[in-house]
């Protein structure tokens, strides 16, 4: 069983690298390098801050785009290709396929972001001189920006396990952008008042919850993580990520593939 | 059992139980992160900035920061707080993001104005974000009857509510009330006639129900204020003519001082102490009250209203 999981998850982060998938990083390099040159030109003091921020938000967003556009083709295009039938017609059952599937582009984002993250590390030392120690933040906030790209990319493959790439595209960016804004959101259900409150609330909990996996800001300024947070974090994005597999599989187990 | 049918109920359990485990972590989360999205308007706190990362959605973003704004200012009142620090900063970057946003300046300078822990103690921030208001908004009288109120009540700028009241009745459909209060701004300022008139026209004015509950509790307030120091002079000249304090109301009414027994305006008998003094029987359900309360009382955080309000 693992080792058809591993089969295809390898498979899978092959193909997004046949895909060149991993040219971001070129566009992420000189975005980078831009950055740090032009901004110590032309401004004073917010160097580093720029940086941290800027390199931070790229991370986020390059992977955020690439585990979505990704993500989406990565049952339709097996289909498409009629290269299921051959996977599914040998001892593969279709829940390992789906979470070969998710384990492989999850792969392909984390080592995009361990490159991604050394060249905002590089940037920063260039316009710093040196490292200082609230530094080791900047590693934490790289660190929940993987756990965000696990749930989105569990997201992707929990639409595109039953809908088209471009609606499977248009979901998990939009639960991206609500899930942004989840803590707002459970604010809002909280001042309202019967029904509305009941519905808001679920549907406030059933969102994933991007804010409390954002610390850009805080960690450009140098403050610190808790502990408890990268507790709390880590097991919310593995328990939200392994809660949208479970309904991808679900789904694919009852998905008529003829 | 079947191989197919074994992965569905798993995978059903787990999905149910990640539901639960997730809603569990988020409560935990948010425990832990109390205020974290108001905290992130220190990090981008220039209005300006936060319009241009808007990307043109700033009505959408405005919205949220003034419901940001009224949870601020609802959890901050509800605790007793007497720091309201982000309001100022998160009611400017509302009304920056969405200068047509009138419920914001409307309520926003309720919040600034009155003293802790009632609002934010900062009436000068109040007429700041109201004359932001009326300079982009100037056909609303509401806001020239905003500023001249917080003028009023909270700097005791006779002047100055008496300007803001002129130039509001002066706009198009201006409520005729504006004219009026411009008129005894000369005649009555600093008196109770003048605080009554005020918030009677708040009352018939507002469609809000909070609001008006809030104007009714604090004309009965007034009438408490007015009837305790009516009576409390009673009671001195009863004093002066008999040497003592009177007893009872009936003792009053044999002098020929009082007619009936004085009830306040929520119908319950006021109480007559040995000292002289008059105290109302309820206190916590008078919030607002300056006169009539026993010494030392201390009124709840969170004022009480009336049903029928």
């Amino acid at each position: 069983m693992t080792a058809r999981i591993v089969h295809i998850a390898s498979n899978t982060f092959r193909e997004a690298v046949r895909d060149r998938v991993l040219y971001n990083l070129i566009v992420f390099a000189l975005l980078m390098s831009g950055a740090s040159i032009l901004v110590g030109q032309i401004s004073i003091g917010i160097e580093r801050l720029v940086v941290i921020n800027l390199g931070l938000t790229a991370v986020s967003l390059f992977g955020m785009v690439i585990a979505i556009f990704i993500g989406i083709g990565l049952v339709s295009k097996e289909i498409e290709k009629r290269t299921l039938y051959t996977v599914l017609s040998r001892p593969v059952r279709r829940w390992e396929f789906i979470v070969g599937k998710f384990f492989g582009l999850a792969g392909t984002l984390a080592v995009n972001t361990f490159v991604m993250a050394i060249g905002v590390f590089v940037s920063l030392l260039y316009v710093s001189h040196h490292f200082q120690k609230q530094d080791g933040w900047v590693l934490v906030a790289l660190y929940f920006i993987v756990l965000q790209f696990l749930i989105v990319t569990a997201l992707t493959l929990f639409f595109s396990s039953f809908s088209s790439p471009l609606l499977s595209a248009v979901f998990a960016f939009s639960l991206f952008v609500i899930g942004s804004f989840a803590e707002d959101l459970r604010g809002f259900a909280g001042i309202t008042h019967g029904l509305t409150r009941w519905l808001a609330t679920g549907a406030a909990y059933l969102v994933p919850n991007f804010s409390a996996l954002n610390v850009i800001s805080s960690v450009a300024h140098a403050q610190p993580v808790s502990g408890q947070l990268i507790l709390y974090n880590s097991a919310y994005a593995l328990i939200y990520a392994t809660m949208a597999i479970s309904g991808a599989v679900l789904v694919f187990e009852r998905r008529n593939l003829k | 059992m079947k191989a197919s049918r074994r992965v569905t109920v798993v995978f059903s359990l787990l999905l149910v139980g990640c539901v639960a485990a997730s809603a569990l972590l988020l409560r935990r989360l948010d425990r832990m992160r109390t205020g974290a999205t108001l905290e992130e308007v220190l990090y981008i706190s220039s209005p300006k900035a936060l319009k241009k990362m808007s990307l043109g959605y700033d009505g959408l973003l405005a919205e949220i920061y003034w419901t940001r704004a009224v949870q601020y200012f609802g959890s901050k009142h509800h605790e007793g707080s007497h720091h309201f620090d982000l309001l100022a900063p998160l009611l400017e970057i509302t009304t920056t993001l969405d200068p047509h946003l009138l419920v914001a300046y409307e309520y926003g300078a309720n919040f600034l104005a009155p003293k802790p822990p009632s609002g934010g103690g900062m009436p000068e921030r109040a007429i700041e974000l109201e004359e932001y208001g009326i300079r982009n908004n100037p056909d609303e009288w509401r806001l020239y009857y905003n500023e001249g109120f917080i003028h009023y009540m909270d700097l005791k700028d006779y002047a100055g509510a008496a300007d803001a009241f002129a130039r509001g009745s002066r706009v198009p459909n201006a409520h005729p009330y504006l004219k009026v209060l411009a008129g005894s701004m000369a005649q009555h300022a600093g008196d109770l006639h003048m605080a009554r008139l005020l918030w009677n026209t708040t009352y018939q004015t507002t469609q809000d129900k909070s609001v008006r509950a809030n104007a009714a509790a604090h004309l009965r307030a007034l009438q408490v204020d007015e009837d305790v120091t009516n009576l409390e002079a009673l009671t001195g000249r009863y004093q002066q003519q008999t040497g003592r304090f009177p007893s009872s109301f009936s003792e009053l009414q044999a002098a020929g001082l009082l007619r009936g027994t004085p009830v306040d305006p929520l119908g319950h008998t006021y109480k007559l102490m040995p000292d002289g003094r008059v105290e109302v029987r309820a206190p916590d359900d008078l919030p607002f009250i300056q006169k009539g309360t026993p010494p030392g009382y201390v009124a709840p955080v969170a004022p009480k209203f009336l049903p029928a309000d």
